[in-house]
């Protein structure tokens, strides 16, 4: 259950669960779990832990959330360009007609919300909402399933929930972040900047008060920007919080299982019922994820 | 939980899959929604105007119908008429038949009566002359007496 230098306790289970697949390069002199010093220019390697993994530093990729995140991304991509292939005015049936009804819905949504003339802020929504759902369906898979089967086969990590990991969810939420940032420009221009420095406290432009307004100018600018930054921010980490909670509660549970044969039956039940419960969770998330993600490109586009 | 190159591969990745979805995903799927949408719109269209032209139909329908009994009612009425003309057109072509018929048989027995009278008459006459003549035992002078006989033939 446990790669090698973590002990076959509950703890050491919950924490082999939490750790990536990471490849990166470990600095020279750094020691290894098996006791082996690193030589002079670093190594790339798998880390063996978390350790290892820290060490590593920025240089290093979680292969497998980049893997499952990828590969889901495709799997998006394949059943949607299918049935776009399909799609005819005529009858639609069976997965064309779920497949447009999502279509359809995300459409509605973006028409709702966003009301300026953009090509691809629906596009964009579709994508992040059946991306981040797929994302978030790993998470009802059973926890030990694909990491144990990985584990026979060699791979001493594996993290199957890449909406668990904040570098997946930091960096939608990075990238919706910065189309925020190209459309404020984009569409409003110079008014990007009054906006960010004429709010929320209206500096006077005549009179003698005349000499605060550069301090009322900078006040605005640091309120502004916090509350600009908060969005991509409070947008990543609310999606990873709700899925690593989710995550927990199901590895927790799992971890009754070494509790003793009395605790079969109930965490059995419990894992059930919190998988049920999780559905909903998982796609209220990703439905979050979309409108905010919607809502802050309308944001950008409007003017105050 | 670190924060390492990750963070930017899943950015690549989601700029990837966006571009991806605006290019190949969206535009045909909404387009095949949105001729679907104007197919369906004009088919209920269609619909709509083919019911308004079924009852403008019917109405002409019922319309036609009732012309028709109303034009039928009239032959009918005339055609009656008519039949009645023609009746009594013949009721009194036969009566002007029957008279006529019966004025000639009536001639015709006047004029045999007549001729029988007249036949009677002159053999009356003859036999008148002839019984005269044997009463008398002498021949009569026909042409003496004929005035005289023929006036007693002309009393019968």
């Amino acid at each position: 259950m446990a790669a090698e230098g973590e002990a076959l306790t509950v703890s050491g289970y919950i924490t082999h669960h939490l750790t990536n697949l990471t490849y990166g390069k470990l600095p020279a002199g750094f020691q290894r779990y098996d006791g082996s010093v690193v030589d002079e220019g670093g190594l790339w390697t798998f880390a063996h832990g978390g350790v290892e993994a820290s060490a590593m530093g920025f240089a290093a990729i979680h292969v497998d959330s980049m893997g499952w995140s990828i590969g889901l991304g495709i799997v998006f991509f394949l059943l949607f360009r299918n049935v776009a292939k399909k799609a005819r005015a005529g009858v639609p049936s069976g997965l064309v007609n779920v497949i447009e009804m999502i279509v359809e819905f995300v459409d509605n949504t973006v028409k709702d919300t966003f009301h300026g003339h953009n090509k691809l802020v629906a596009p964009l929504a579709l994508t992040v909402f059946v991306w981040v759902f797929l994302m978030n369906l790993m998470d009802l898979i059973p926890v030990d399933l694909f990491p144990e089967l990985l584990l026979a086969l060699g791979v001493p990590y594996q993290k199957i929930v890449p909406s668990t990991d904040p570098n997946i969810t930091m960096g939608m939420a990075i990238g919706v972040f910065v189309l925020m940032l190209f459309y404020s420009v984009k569409v409003k221009g110079f008014g990007f900047a009054k906006e960010l420095t004429l709010n929320p406290f209206k500096p006077p432009s005549k009179g003698p008060l005349i000499v605060i307004a550069p301090v009322l100018i900078a006040l605005n600018l640091f309120m502004e920007v916090v509350g600009l930054l908060a969005k991509p921010f409070s947008l990543g980490m609310r999606l990873f919080g709700n899925m690593y909670a989710g995550e927990m509660i199901f590895i927790l549970i799992a971890a009754l299982f070494s509790a003793g044969w009395l605790w079969l039956a109930p965490a059995g039940v419990m894992q059930l019922i919190w998988a049920g419960f999780h559905i909903l969770v998982i796609t209220l998330q990703a439905f979050i994820f979309m409108v905010l993600t919607i809502v802050y490109l309308s944001m950008a586009h409007e003017d105050h | 939980m670190n924060i390492n190159l990750t963070l930017f591969g899943q950015m690549f990745a989601f700029v990837i899959f966006v571009w991806l979805c605006m290019k190949y995903i969206w535009p045909p799927i909404l387009a095949a929604m949105a001729e679907r949408e104007k197919k369906i719109a004009d088919g209920l269209a269609a619909a709509d105007r083919a019911s308004q032209d079924l009852e403008l139909a019917q109405e002409k329908a019922v319309e036609r119908l009732k012309q028709a009994k109303e034009e039928a009612a009239g032959i009918i009425d005339s055609a009656n008429k008519r039949a009645n003309q023609l009746v009594e057109e013949a009721k009194d072509t036969a009566v002007v038949e029957a008279d006529r018929v019966k004025a000639a048989a009536q001639a015709e027995i006047e004029q045999e009566t007549n001729r029988a009278r007249e036949q009677l008459r002159s053999q009356v006459a003859a036999l008148a002359l002839a019984g005269a003549e044997k009463v008398l035992g002498a021949s009569i002078d026909e042409s003496a007496h004929r005035d005289l006989v023929e006036k007693l033939a002309s009393e019968l």
